[in-house]
């Protein structure tokens, strides 16, 4: 692409990833979540592997590290999940809301001022599937991208 | 002639189809609401999450979207192994 679309995305990647970052982390604040914050994070992926080569991408944007951030998002979901059986409640039992320790403030009922340190295990299971979506579409366009590299993309 | 006939027929059936459908029923006002109740009541207490939606999806249908992210997960799989042997032949890129 163009000198004026790789300084574009050069500038825009770290807005879109900052926006996305806020997504995934105020996801049980305001409307949004992993999932919508992943996806608008794997829109900076896919801008970036549109304006440059696809040599210059894979220098630094490997399929190894991007499958290695969907595994961990997977398997941090599931563990966040599992972690309620040791503190004696069943699988997916939110052990943390309410109490007063990580993301254990308690919320009374109605409408009030949105508290960060809020919402139990939700933060943490919004940052692993985040995780997990950023890394899954961002791989799948590289993997495209890749299947097309042979006709001189 | 008989091809308009016939599209003309089947349009005018969804129109009136989906006509009385609109005309009868009653949007917003379910008949059971006592599990939407339960959400909205102790949804904020239970789970400290402002967001009803997120309380719903992570927290009271959290096997709901385990079974979402494995999709995902199945999905992406499905496009590296396809991609994958696209690439032609034997040799496998190991970066």
């Amino acid at each position: 692409m163009s000198r004026i679309v790789r300084t574009a995305a050069d500038i825009l990647y770290p807005a879109i990833l900052i926006f996305g970052l806020y997504i995934v982390a105020h996801g049980h604040l305001t409307p949004g979540g992993g999932f919508q914050g992943g996806a608008v994070i794997a829109t900076a992926g896919a801008l970036v592997i549109v304006a440059f080569s696809y040599k210059e991408v894979t220098g630094w944007l490997t399929k190894n590290v991007l499958m290695g951030q969907e595994v961990i998002g997977l398997v941090g979901f599931i563990g966040v999940a599992l972690l309620a059986l040791a503190f004696g409640q069943v699988f997916f039992f939110n052990y943390l809301a309410g109490s007063g320790s990580l993301f254990g403030m308690p919320v009374p009922y109605g409408i009030n001022a949105g508290e960060l340190n809020t919402a139990g295990v939700l933060p943490l299971m919004n940052f692993a599937v985040g995780i997990e979506v950023w890394g899954g579409l961002t791989i799948v366009i590289l993997y495209m991208l890749s299947g097309l590299e042979k006709e001189g993309c | 002639m008989k091809k308009t006939l016939v599209v003309a027929a089947s349009l005018l059936i969804l129109a009136a189809f989906f006509g009385v459908m609109a005309m009868t029923l009653t949007f917003g006002s379910p008949k059971m609401t006592d599990m939407d109740d339960y959400f909205l009541r102790h949804g904020q207490e239970q789970t400290g999450s402002n967001n009803e939606c997120t309380a719903v999806v992570f927290d009271f249908r959290g096997f709901d979207t385990l079974g979402e992210s494995t999709v995902l997960f199945c999905a992406i799989i499905g496009v590296a192994l396809m991609f994958r042997k696209m690439q032609g032949g034997e040799e496998y890129e190991d970066e």
